[in-house]
């Protein structure tokens, strides 16, 4: 086999390597520190068994799976010769009808869901085969969270490690509770709804660092990630997306690949003056993490408010990727994805790692198929861009220079005051937006879960008036070539080349989930759960839920020794919000010009969310 | 036959004293100069006028003024009546406009900076602030023009919505002038007129010209009342209303020193 997913050895291998090197560390410091870092290693120490769960054991513990974002199971029992016989073993209601993007995780005998707003957490008894209520939390977040989120008020999901669940929520608190009981351990708020800032996305938790970051980049937001500490919920860091190196935690280890980068305070001089204090780049996506490299990986959303004419330059580090270190959150290198974003193409897809033998060399890559229409396979240990090649129909931009790193702009679709720029390709929600794709180490293909949408665009037609009800719309999307608006693509990283494409109706903006038993999971926004062999992409079984799925489905190995795959259904999210919003069908613009590609779905899915769990017979 | 007539009675001095129906108005409760939930605001005012005149009194229902307003206040039933939104907005049935209004360009008056045209070259050079709304490509009309003009090294953007925790979230880039970190803003001129003489130092704006920027970029809007589309006989109740009180809601207008100007 030519290609593997960092293992379970590698795992422990760094695990023992990191407390030596904490050890060291202590010798050296002086007396002031000692407390600090004891309180790290007491922390690191504790959640030894929470690394030693990783994938194996049928658990799921965050909600890509493993660190490397994979979403791949080795559970086996369901296959491509007998998945036609899955049925629903059990389904449970939120009691919430917004979209349900969350992955449900699975610890041990009891499974996690998180809920779009009220952000209502239950833990799930599996004991009894079916799922029984443990606890129920509510955080009860501030109902005026609603009207500052921009696309549904949606949540991504929680993580587990060391007995605790921990979850963002809409008003921006990150809160962990109690695994077995509930309780509220700790509660920290972090951002401003006050000032545009919500919370969305999943936290990764790395040792002793729980790494969440903010949505928002729409209305003045300066994005950040930040590294809290599992055991308190005190921020250790905050690393910004803007501004000079040392808000951005750019130090002397930072190494970006491109000689152009590596200039000091980038985050400040590639905008107008001043205009990086509200420049967006927030973190609503995903993050990864080699434990061999000791790094982390996440994106960076767009750069906002201002409008591409308003902000000349790259407008570093917005729609990019950065490596930084869990335990300082200080940046190794970063690569924008898209300088000078025109388009909306925020930077916070996920980065699956991968070992793969590129052009004969067995390279540690970062494989990122990213909203600008391109899967980026890079070294993710200096942040060298292999290959970067189109997964979708683009024509915003012409190809990335590989001797620069720099993507090549097509000019006719660049938006002009006063003109309709028709026919942009991809539109803003890009080829693909945060719907997290999957990989299998059996077949080497990525499952890309994506849309096929372009947009015309107006930039003013009629102007805004401050502080009044604004006027003016002038988004609309609608499908691409070939009619239909979504698409699942398999995606050979090696060869740079689809290996097949499946077709749907609607956006598929639901995760995808691939298993040993070469089996491929994802849901339909017109409520089909279904699977396909992750070989050939041919049908093999199709389930009907209540509300279309725009969830993450998860696989699990119940306490009676048997494989399960859960999904949640609750159509919504912002390609969904003509449903779960009640927007009015006839407003084109509405949901900055979505609606105007998904008129009919109401027609095909009511609200909902329902969480499904499906077994053999 | 007793609690008959009993039940009678009751039915007929609640209909000597009927209750009317209270004018439902959704109204953003921190927007100073135009509604807040102290009723400080203009169209706090003209929402009490409009209520006396149709012989009832106002009920508010607060909700700030962002995305999807229309959706969670009128079209959702919670109220009857936006008080100030631009003529003709598609999302709503309108009055006709009872004031039309103008950005405008302002500055500390112990400085004599004058600005008026957009072609002033002295905006290439002066801090100039502006308003953001960053609502996929479109924002205030005076930073695209300015853009346009290539003016963007020397402008500050101010988030339109601000920092909702404080009161009057918009007028920072007001107290940027006053406080001398900008030279001169360009806003929507019912937020000058209401805080150029509440600052730490007086300012002084003029109309922003051209009034339209080709190719098609306006300054001057009209401002009208707005009800749920298909309610035409409120929305001619109020109609009527503001005919018959125009006085009184120039009156208001004036009190606040909006600003107005004729159709271009």
């Amino acid at each position: 086999m030519q290609i593997s997913v960092p293992g379970a050895q590698e795992i422990v291998d760094w695990w023992n390597a990191g407390r030596c090197r904490h050890r060291r560390r202590v010798a050296a410091l002086g007396v002031a520190l000692l407390v600090a870092l004891l309180t790290i290693i007491v922390a690191v120490h504790s959640d030894h068994h929470a690394l030693a769960a990783v994938g194996e054991d049928g658990q799921w513990l965050r909600a890509a799976g493993d660190y490397a974002s994979t979403r791949y199971s080795p559970l086996a029992q369901i296959t491509a010769a007998n998945v036609r016989q899955l049925r629903p073993a059990w389904s449970f209601s939120t009691g919430v009808a917004r979209g349900h993007e969350a992955a449900p995780l699975v610890v041990g005998d009891t499974m996690y869901v998180v809920t779009p707003y009220p952000n209502v957490v239950y833990a799930l008894d599996l004991r009894a085969g079916g799922g029984t209520v443990r606890w129920k939390y509510e955080p009860k977040p501030a109902a005026a969270a609603q009207g500052v989120a921009c696309c549904d008020v949606v949540n991504r999901g929680a993580a587990y490690a060391d007995g605790r669940v921990v979850f963002n929520t809409l008003d921006a608190h990150t809160i962990a509770v109690d695994a077995r009981t509930g309780r509220e351990l700790w509660n920290t708020k972090l951002g401003e709804i006050n000032r545009g800032e919500t919370m969305t996305m999943a936290p990764l938790i790395v040792r002793d660092r729980v790494l969440v970051g903010n949505s928002g980049g729409e209305l003045g937001v300066r994005g950040w990630l930040a590294g809290l500490d599992l055991a308190t919920g005190a921020v250790a860091w905050r690393a910004y997306s803007t501004g000079p190196d040392r808000d951005v935690l750019i130090g002397r280890a930072f190494r970006p690949f491109y000689a152009a980068d590596r200039v000091p305070n980038l985050g400040v001089t590639t905008w107008p003056a001043e205009a990086w204090r509200i420049g967006g780049g927030t973190m609503w996506g995903w993050i990864s993490y080699d434990p061999e490299l000791d790094l982390v990986y996440h994106g960076t959303g767009n750069p906002g408010p201002w409008n591409p004419d308003q902000r000349p330059g790259d407008n570093k580090w917005t729609s990019a990727i950065f490596a930084r270190r869990p335990a300082t959150g200080e940046a190794v290198w970063a690569y924008q994805l898209s300088p000078h974003d025109l388009h909306d193409y925020d930077g916070i897809n996920e980065q699956i790692l991968l070992d793969l033998d590129i052009k004969g060399r067995r390279r540690k890559v970062l494989v990122r198929p990213d909203r600008n229409g391109y899967v980026y396979v890079m070294d993710r240990a200096t942040g060298e861009v292999l290959s970067a090649t189109p997964f979708a129909h683009v024509n915003t931009s012409k190809g990335v220079d590989l001797a620069t790193g720099q993507l090549s702009l097509n000019d006719e679709k660049t938006p002009v005051l006063g003109k309709v720029v028709r026919d942009i390709c991809p539109a803003a929600p890009g080829a693909k937006d945060w719907q997290p794709s999957a990989w299998s180490p059996r077949t080497g293909l990525l499952y890309v879960p994506h849309q096929n949408l372009c947009m015309d665009v107006e930039a003013v037609e009629t102007g805004y008036i401050a502080g009044t009800p604004f006027v003016g719309m002038n988004v609309r999307m609608y499908s691409g070539p070939g009619g239909h608006r979504g698409e699942v693509t398999a995606w050979d990283p090696v060869n740079a080349r689809a290996a097949w494409k499946l077709k749907e109706p609607f956006p598929v903006w639901s995760g995808a989930l691939a298993t040993a038993g070469d089996v491929v999971f994802y849901g339909t926004m017109d409520r089909w759960f279904k699977a396909v062999d992750a070989k050939t992409g041919e049908l093999l079984w199709r389930f009907q839920t209540a509300s279309g799925i725009i969830g993450q489905p998860i696989t699990y190995r119940g306490p009676d020794g048997k494989q399960y795959v859960a999904v949640l259904d609750g159509v919504g999210g912002w390609a969904g919000a003509i449903v779960s919003g009640d927007l009015d069908p006839r407003d084109t613009g509405a949901a900055l010009g979505f609606v105007n590609a998904m008129r009919d779905l109401p027609a095909h899915t009511p609200k909902g969310g329902t969480l499904w769990v499906f077994a053999l017979p | 036959m007793r609690a008959t007539a009993g039940a009678l009675l009751a039915l007929l001095l609640l209909g000597a004293a009927p209750a009317p129906a209270p004018l439902r108005v959704c109204a953003d409760p921190n927007n100073l100069p135009f509604s807040n939930a102290r009723g400080e605001g203009f169209e706090n005012r003209i929402a009490e006028l409009l209520a006396r005149e149709l012989g009832t009194r106002v009920e508010y229902t607060w909700w700030a003024q962002r995305r999807g307003l229309v959706r969670h206040t009128l079209a959702a039933g919670a109220c009857d009546l936006l008080v100030g939104v631009p003529a003709g907005w598609d999302p709503v049935l309108a009055t006709r406009p009872y004031y039309r209004s103008t950005y405008v360009f302002a500055w500390r008056r112990d400085r004599a900076l004058d600005v008026r045209s957009l072609d002033d070259p002295r905006l290439r050079t002066l801090r100039v602030g502006v308003q953001l709304i960053g609502d996929n490509g479109v924002n205030t009309p005076p930073a695209h023009a300015l853009a346009r003009r290539g003016i963007v090294q020397n402008v500050r953007g101010y988030p339109i919505y601000g920092d909702y925790a404080r009161p009057s979230p918009a007028a920072p880039i007001l107290h940027a002038v006053a406080d001398d970190e900008i030279d001169v803003a360009v806003v929507w001129g019912p937020l000058a007129g209401y805080f150029a003489d509440r600052l730490t130092t007086p300012l002084a704006f003029a109309p922003v010209t051209p009034a339209i920027d080709p190719p098609g970029l306006r300054f001057t809007f009209a401002m009208a009342a707005g009800v749920r589309k298909g309610d035409t006989p409120l929305r001619d109740r109020l109609q009527a209303a503001l005919d018959r009180r125009a006085d009184d809601v120039r009156a208001i207008l004036d009190a606040y020193a909006v600003p107005r100007v004729e159709q271009p």
